[in-house]
């Protein structure tokens, strides 16, 4: 495999082929935040707080560089001011949905981001898809995934396949940052897995439907029940 | 009926086709879209076709179900040819009354014609103004043939254009013609088929994939749906057409499950097609080999992205994944896969019939050809329009959409589905371009074209969107999904009247990251409809935040309803019509809402009789005084009481 040459944060980097931005920054011990990268999974690109800028000619780019390949003569600032501007916000957002996580407030500190203009319901799950990813892609199970869509997403032991793999497993306990995983699983659990219940986590933070009845086709508020 | 082997075969069989049909012969079409069938267009046509065999008219007349004329707001639709006679609004109980009248005494029943402005009768469907202004290339078959008859599309010159492709043309040659007529993608993007075609040609690897987007979920939006449902062969050529040049050998058409009229019309075309020797191994004896699947989506706007939809396509969730490799090299199961909206394919096979420069000829400098919009909201005309690019919003919305209703005032228009803009009146003399749209911050996106008048609210059109997309957007990625929900909780109080100030501001800050830094298309094109309405409509934000006005008087919690003393007659219609009995008052006494109870439908307002017009619509001022006891009884005013 060829060996490209890049240039993050003004340091000459050399990296293979078909190596991430991200892979290429960490062999030299350039730091690049992330929520849901993991070397045992394939590269996801749902956190974007590796969010990098690359200049080529003129042009620059906002990538996400776990999942945006290195390429000869590439020019990459993982701390210039757009992506600065972008990793504050995305941690505000994440410090709203989840206060108590540590690895949102280690990333805070880093920012300095210790507080959140958006209003705080504390939920446990960051929606990293560690888990869900690594039971699929690794242990080839699927025990675990995400439910619901949109800003309703999820995440779910599925009891037919956790009922029998889960207790010889549990190796996504280690891989979640916020450890509340166990729990949640040893909760599902206890009933003989029933389809009706719901995580404990929804219970403290219900994340519902938040508009109202509304059709702006017609320009009015129409009550649907007298 | 025998497989067509070669061009000839496919000539020959038109000729028969044409010498059975007598151009002259009475032909009932009645407009079968999804539209037209919600206005009972089975009902229509059942009832031509027992009055005709009452008549003992079966050889003299015959009697077509077509696809979507477009005209929808005056649906169903009987056009009758050879004279186009156009009859609107047409009704079962109707038709006795045409079948005597037009189809024995060729006379016209003047009240089923379209009347326009100064009174004129109008009785060609292509006089009508909503017709008029129109360049009807793609969609204007749809009027034309049965969906379910591929002899009425071969008729007018169907798989000409593919007949033309596979013997006449090398793949290079019709790869080549689509580049030079700048076709630009139909679905949202609007990027060059030709380019893309040849990036998926180029690309190693085998096989390579030709797919149809038809994942239509735009609210509001219905021409790919109705171009599916009304001519697929002409889709269905397109692609074939797109897969011989590009060297695929297997198609899909992208589908969604709820257009179960379009899955049904397809299948038949397929099968259809397959019968003929369009599509299956050795295509018109040319050698060429080709077939395509249909994929039923399950309904999530996301699927619409090409990476989600490929996903989807696979068996998995419909997810995007990162595009730095594009679909077009790396898509369904990592092979090259080229993606194009309906609309996209079904002007394939007129680039390759008239050539790429008469194409060129219609339209802008960047945006060549005709584009179908569904021209939907306060509109007087509803329907589907094609226009060529470069018209003005001005003409589309006023000349062909005939203007706003009720002589009320236009305010923006959304285009490009949820995620595009809302375009001001400034901007009215804008011509329809692809990167017109995009510079005022809006897109041309699917062909979506909401009019909204004064009595929309454009916080609350925001937040209707954002709300759309805070339940269709997948939930992967961080931006889009926290994005979404806090800009969505940001609307909701403003509409609530609890906007705080600096929520114009946080919106604006959200929305940059949420589209610079967003995995797919639609996390990016999220925060359009804040934006733009910001940007033009801020004076509306600030009233909602500042004086807890809603001026378009939409937002329920900023709005009172309330009677006037002085105008009500206590009519006790109010009274009578208030769904939760808020309103008290009786025989002359005056009506009184009380505030507690009102829900704030707007019954009372719209029930109040013009002559009186006692009850309006107060936002962000303070309630006049109650009426004092003992003065609630009417004494000697106006009305009935003198």
């Amino acid at each position: 495999m060829s060996e490209v040459t890049l240039t993050i944060n003004d340091e000459k980097v050399k990296a293979k082929e078909g190596m991430t931005i991200l892979e290429a920054a960490q062999s030299v011990g350039i730091d690049i935040p992330t929520l849901c990268h993991h070397e045992k999974l394939a590269p996801y690109g749902a956190c974007r707080l590796c969010t990098v800028e690359i200049v080529r000619g003129k042009r620059s780019r906002l990538v996400a560089s776990c999942v945006y390949t290195v390429e000869d003569a590439l020019i990459v600032k993982t701390e210039s001011e757009p992506v600065i501007k972008i990793r504050k916000m995305l941690l505000e957002l994440m410090w709203a949905r989840a206060p108590g996580v540590q690895v949102i407030r280690d990333y805070g500190i880093k920012y300095g981001i210790d507080r959140t203009k958006f209003d705080v319901e504390p939920n446990f799950c960051i929606l990293c898809g560690l888990c869900v990813r690594y039971c699929a892609e690794v242990k080839k199970k699927n025990a675990i995934g995400f439910i619901g869509r949109g800003t309703e997403r999820e995440v779910m032991f599925f009891p037919e396949i956790a009922n029998e793999e889960c207790p010889k497993c549990g190796e996504c306990y280690s891989i979640c940052p916020t450890g509340v995983l166990p729990s949640n699983y040893a909760l599902a659990r206890v009933p003989h897995f029933t389809w009706t219940l719901t995580p404990f986590w929804q219970n403290l933070s219900p994340r519902k439907n938040i508009a109202t009845e509304s059709n702006p086709s017609t320009g009015r508020n129409r009550v649907k029940d007298t | 009926m025998p497989r067509l082997n070669s061009a000839t075969d496919l000539e020959r069989l038109r000729q028969e086709i044409l010498a059975h049909r007598d151009p002259n012969k009475p032909c009932v079409t009645i407009c079968s879209g999804t539209a037209c069938h919600a206005y009972a267009c089975e009902e229509v046509a059942e009832a031509f076709v027992k009055e005709i065999e009452r008549n003992g008219l079966q050889k003299e007349v015959d009697v077509r179900r077509t696809g979507c004329h477009g005209f929808c707001e005056r649906g169903p639709l009987v056009v009758i040819f050879p004279e186009e006679i156009c009859y609107l609004r047409v009704k079962p109980e109707d038709v006795p009354e045409i079948a005597s009248t037009t189809l024995i005494e060729k006379k016209l029943v003047d009240r089923l014609l379209y009347v326009d402005d100064s009174g004129q009768r109008i009785v060609r469907e292509g006089d009508i103004p909503f017709y008029k202004h129109q360049s009807r290339l793609v969609f204007g078959n749809n009027r034309l043939v049965d969906p379910k008859r591929i002899d009425d599309y071969i008729a007018l010159g169907g798989y000409n254009a593919l007949a033309k492709a596979l013997f006449e043309m090398t793949p290079e040659q019709v790869l080549d013609e689509v580049k030079r007529a700048n076709l630009r993608g139909r679905g949202g993007g609007g990027f060059p088929a030709g380019i893309k075609w040849e990036t998926t040609r180029n690309a190693p690897g085998e096989p390579k994939y030709v797919i149809v987007n038809a994942d239509e979920g735009d609210p509001g939006v219905y021409q790919d749906r109705s171009m599916l449902e009304g001519n697929p062969h002409s889709v269905l050529e397109g692609l074939t057409i797109g897969a011989y040049a590009i060297g695929s050998h297997q198609g899909f058409v992208y589908v969604r499950q709820e257009y179960p009229l379009a899955v049904e019309n397809l299948n038949v075309a397929l099968e259809q097609a397959r019968e003929y020797g369009f599509l299956g191994a050795n295509i018109l004896g040319s050698g060429f080999d080709f077939d395509v699947k249909v994929h039923r989506g399950a309904g999530a706007f996301v699927s619409g992205e090409s990476s989600a939809l490929m996903t989807a396509i696979e068996g998995r969730v419909g997810e995007p994944r990162p595009k730095y490799i594009r679909t077009a090299v790396s898509g369904i199961w990592g092979k090259p896969s080229n993606l194009n909206n309906v609309k996209t394919w079904a002007t394939v096979p007129l680039i390759i019939n008239r050539g790429a420069e008469w194409f060129t000829s219609i339209g802008t400098e960047g945006s060549k050809g005709t584009m179908i919009f569904s021209l939907v909201g306060k509109v007087n005309n509803t329907g589907l329009v094609e226009v060529p690019m470069g018209m003005t919003l001005r003409e589309l919305i006023f000349d062909i959409g005939g203007g706003i209703p009720h002589g009320k005032r236009f305010k923006g228009v959304q285009t490009g589905g949820p995620s595009g803009g809302i375009i001001p009146e400034k901007f009215l003399d804008l011509p329809i371009d692809f990167n017109e749209l995009t510079k005022v911050g809006s897109m041309m996106g699917s062909g979506g074209m909401i009019v909204m008048d004064e009595t929309n609210c454009m916080v609350d059109t925001a937040r209707y969107f954002l709300n759309f997309l805070a339940g269709e957007s997948c939930g992967k990625c961080l931006p889009c999904r926290e994005g979404i929900y806090q800009m969505l909780k940001i609307l909701n109080r403003i509409c609530a009247g609890k906007g705080r100030r600096g929520d114009i501001e946080l919106l604006g800050e959200i929305s940059e990251v949420v589209r610079d830094a967003s995995l797919c298309a639609l996390g990016q094109t999220v925060p359009n409809p804040v934006l733009s309405t910001i940007k033009y409509f801020r004076d509306e934000y600030e009233a909602h935040i500042e004086e807890k006005r809603c001026p378009a008087g939409v937002c329920k919690a900023l709005i009172t309803y309330y009677i006037e003393q002085e105008k009500c007659q206590a009519c006790m219609i109010c009274l009578r019509e208030c769904p939760v009995g808020a309103i008290t008052g009786g025989k002359n006494l005056i009506h009184i809402i009380d505030q507690d109870k009102c829900t704030k439908c707007g019954a009372c307002l719209e029930v109040c009789p013009p002559r009186f017009g006692a009850v309006t619509k107060l936002s962000g001022m303070k309630l006049p005084e109650p009426v004092r006891q003992g003065t609630e009884v009417i004494r000697n005013r106006g009305g009935r009481n003198e």
